[in-house]
């Protein structure tokens, strides 16, 4: 690598005053049905505190997915977690920021109000549905449980409705497996059973935490094409928490990639895979085998990500970063707006001059 | 990377380092808890067989209960094979007394995939790379010990002042690095590797698979790849066989099978593949299987996969198609109907 060259080394105030370059921590104008702003969540460990979600701005319309990509450590079910209102605090607590659903910030009013948008309004499948699903309880039981308790459905229509939304995530015979118990379906099955069950207050908003990490690929492939199905079908925002590169090329519309705690880069999904703008992104794209061809090598990230207890000084993916320079190690850069509107990174250099230094 | 100019160490027409010959693992299952009586078996692994070469990579591709962990299970002598052979550099591995087999137990070691799981949280890094040393003394003279594992650690990317930490000091990439310095210890020939980078994160799992290559090409070892992410196999693989419910439907060169499958389920595996390219969205046709995999216990007659087969016909149920060659392509596939069905673009 040869030196850097010093207008290369100080080209952040120029590419910052560039017009249609402002930082963008608050979202564009007009409302949205979930508007996240500068989402801020601290744990308290024995080791001090880890800002483990530290800035986040996302939104979501209905008809629209949603995907929050990140490893593990990025922040992105904290994220989820936090905008759902299930955060254990402590150790967690939320410092600072707005979580607004149809214009009310959730992080506002009162615990009870908060109860009935949780479940009734956003809801949320996880990744484990063996351990989130009651062993001992009859599916269509668990899955009409909210009907039941907030509704005030009675038993025989619950389970009428419990049938419906069965047939509706596609379980076969769902008449005869309604009162079948968790361990008696295979894995697919079973998220479809936490589908049903995040569906049956017809949400306006899915959270789906790596709904398919856990399960085989021609599995994986029917959940998601359910998953797109219901979007649509009952015009719902999807939200998808992934690591998974192929999975969101798949299904999602806009992309939010995660890393320490930050957003370091958000696109729609086109622009994201044939013009990643962060470094980070770059090494994703790079590292990952491809079904389609082979041959060429992998180009690994080096390192590995940070702690939340020690995110690097500056920007947190400096130690990693084959382009770091001097400002890196210095200042956090802000996610700047590129070109479009909703296009964004957070990078001290524009993609072009990432561009005119090959790795 | 092997590139067009192939390192000389992967001969493709040397002798099999190891040669599997129908192996069968049935596990039995019982009724009654003073007198237990078997009442049936789980067909986990039920005739299988393979060659792998000196040099070369044998990817191992199946879905959850396929059986491909425990074929590994089988080769490292961790279950005891209900039938079958494998000659491991013409010895029969799964015949042979205790001692013998330990002695050649050097030839072949294996990686795990779990590296939070699989390295002793109680023993220092030096300790857990020079642990087979204290079985093969042979393979480390007594005062070259220390050398023998910082020279290791160097190997795998990890530094020599490493060895003194505890595994919980590492993150799982750097956990993975010490369980393949810990395979490569005895200077093995063949690395089984059952799911080596599927606990990793996206950006640490390239760093791992590059080691990996690098290692074969540079020690001119063989791989039996075990792993369900069929991009990373691809990757990495020479060979391919794809397993469903305890056989392998079909195997052949790594480009043969991914771009020329003629098994159904190959193909509906290959199609379900996620691709990182949001233009691909249009031109891929997911192929949907229906159901799920039969219960290995009681697998269907004929061809295992006709319960979920699209092209299905009596003859399916009736006669069991073997795995040969067949008119439609230049590799084994185990289907009667095998035809040409390109689905990866």
């Amino acid at each position: 690598m040869t030196e850097p060259s010093h207008s290369w080394d100080t080209p952040t105030a120029e590419w910052a005053t560039r017009p249609g370059r402002a930082t963008v921590t608050v979202p564009s104008s007009g409302e949205h049905l979930l508007d996240v702003r500068d989402l801020r969540v601290e744990f308290a460990t024995r080791d001090g505190v880890a800002r483990v979600v530290d800035g986040v701005s996302f939104h979501v319309d209905p008809g629209e997915t949603l995907a929050i990509l990140g490893e593990s450590g990025s922040g992105k079910s904290v994220t989820a977690q936090a905008v759902m209102g299930i955060l254990d605090t402590p150790p967690a607590a939320v410092r600072g920021g707005q979580v607004l659903f149809a214009g009310e910030d959730l992080l506002a009013v009162p615990a009870e109000r908060r109860r009935q948008v949780r479940g009734q309004e956003i809801a949320m499948v996880f990744q484990d549905a063996l351990s989130a699903l009651n062993p001992v309880f009859p599916v269509g039981w668990q899955i009409t449980e909210a009907l039941r308790a907030r509704k005030g459905v009675s038993k025989a229509e619950a389970r009428r409705r419990a049938v419906e939304l069965m047939s509706m995530v596609q379980i076969p015979a769902a008449a005869q497996r309604v009162d079948d118990y968790p361990h008696q379906f295979s894995g697919g099955m079973r998220q479809r059973v936490m589908i049903a069950m995040a569906l049956a207050m017809r949400p306006k908003v899915l959270i789906a935490d790596e709904p398919t990490t856990a399960l085989d690929v021609t599995v994986q492939a029917q959940i998601m094409d359910l998953l797109a199905e219901l979007r649509a079908e009952l015009d719902m925002a999807l939200i998808l928490i992934t690591h998974d590169l192929g999975v969101v090329a798949d299904v999602a519309d806009r992309i939010t990639v995660m890393y320490a705690g930050r957003i370091v880069e958000h696109a729609d999904v086109h622009t994201l895979y044939a013009a990643p703008a962060h470094p980070y992104t770059r090494g994703l794209l790079a590292s990952i085998p491809r079904l389609d061809h082979r041959g060429h090598g992998l180009r690994s990230i080096t390192g590995s990500p940070p702690s939340p207890l020690a995110v690097p000084h500056g920007c947190p993916f400096h130690p990693r970063c084959p382009y770091a320079q001097q400002v890196c190690r210095m200042t956090a850069p802000p996610l700047l707006r590129i070109g479009r509107l909703d296009r964004a990174s957070a990078c001290h250099f524009p993609p072009e001059a990432l561009d005119a230094r090959p790795i | 990377m092997p590139g067009p100019s192939e390192p000389p160490t992967r001969a493709p027409h040397a002798e099999p380092v190891l040669r599997v010959e129908n192996a069968v693992k049935h596990f039995p299952i019982t009724r009654g808890m003073v007198f237990p009586k078997k009442v049936g078996a789980v067909k986990a692994v039920d005739g299988v067989s393979f060659e792998l070469r000196p040099g070369e990579t044998l990817g191992l591709v199946g879905e959850s209960g396929c059986g491909k962990s425990t074929l590994a299970k089988l080769l490292m002598g961790l279950e005891k094979p209900t039938a079958g052979r494998a000659y491991l550099k013409g010895h029969d591995i799964f015949r042979m007394r205790a001692g013998d087999l330990r002695r050649l137990r050097r030839t072949m070691q294996m990686v795990m995939q779990d590296p939070y799981t699989s390295l002793n949280p109680r023993m220092t890094v030096a300790d857990i790379v020079g642990e087979p040393f204290d079985i093969h003394p042979e393979a480390a003279p007594k005062g070259s010990r220390a050398t023998a594992v910082r020279d290791l650690l160097v190997q795998v990317g990890l530094a020599p002042e490493h060895a003194n930490r505890y595994p919980h000091q590492f993150s799982g990439g750097q956990r993975q690095r010490i369980g393949i310095a810990r395979a490569l210890a005895l200077r093995p020939e063949v690395i089984i590797c059952d799911e080596p980078v599927s606990a990793l994160d996206v950006s640490i799992q390239a760093q791992v698979v590059t080691l990996l290559e690098r290692l074969r090409d540079e020690l001119g070892l063989a791989y039996v790849f075990i792993a369900h992410d069929l991009s990373v196999v691809r990757h990495i693989s020479d060979r391919v066989a794809v397993m469903y419910l305890g056989r392998i439907v079909e195997t052949g060169a790594a480009d043969e099978v991914y771009l020329r499958p003629t098994h159904p389920y190959t193909q509906a595996l290959l199609s379900a593949v996620p691709v990182p390219d949001p233009t691909a969205r249009s031109r891929r046709r997911v192929i949907r299987l229906t159901g799920d995999v039969p219960s290995p216990a009681d697998p269907p007659s004929g061809c295992r996969f006709r319960t979920r087969c699209w092209k299905a016909q009596p003859r399916c149920a009736a006669e069991e198609p073997p795995l040969s060659l067949r008119a439609a392509a230049p590799h084994p596939s185990a289907c009667h109907y095998a035809e040409l069905h390109r689905v990866v673009a």
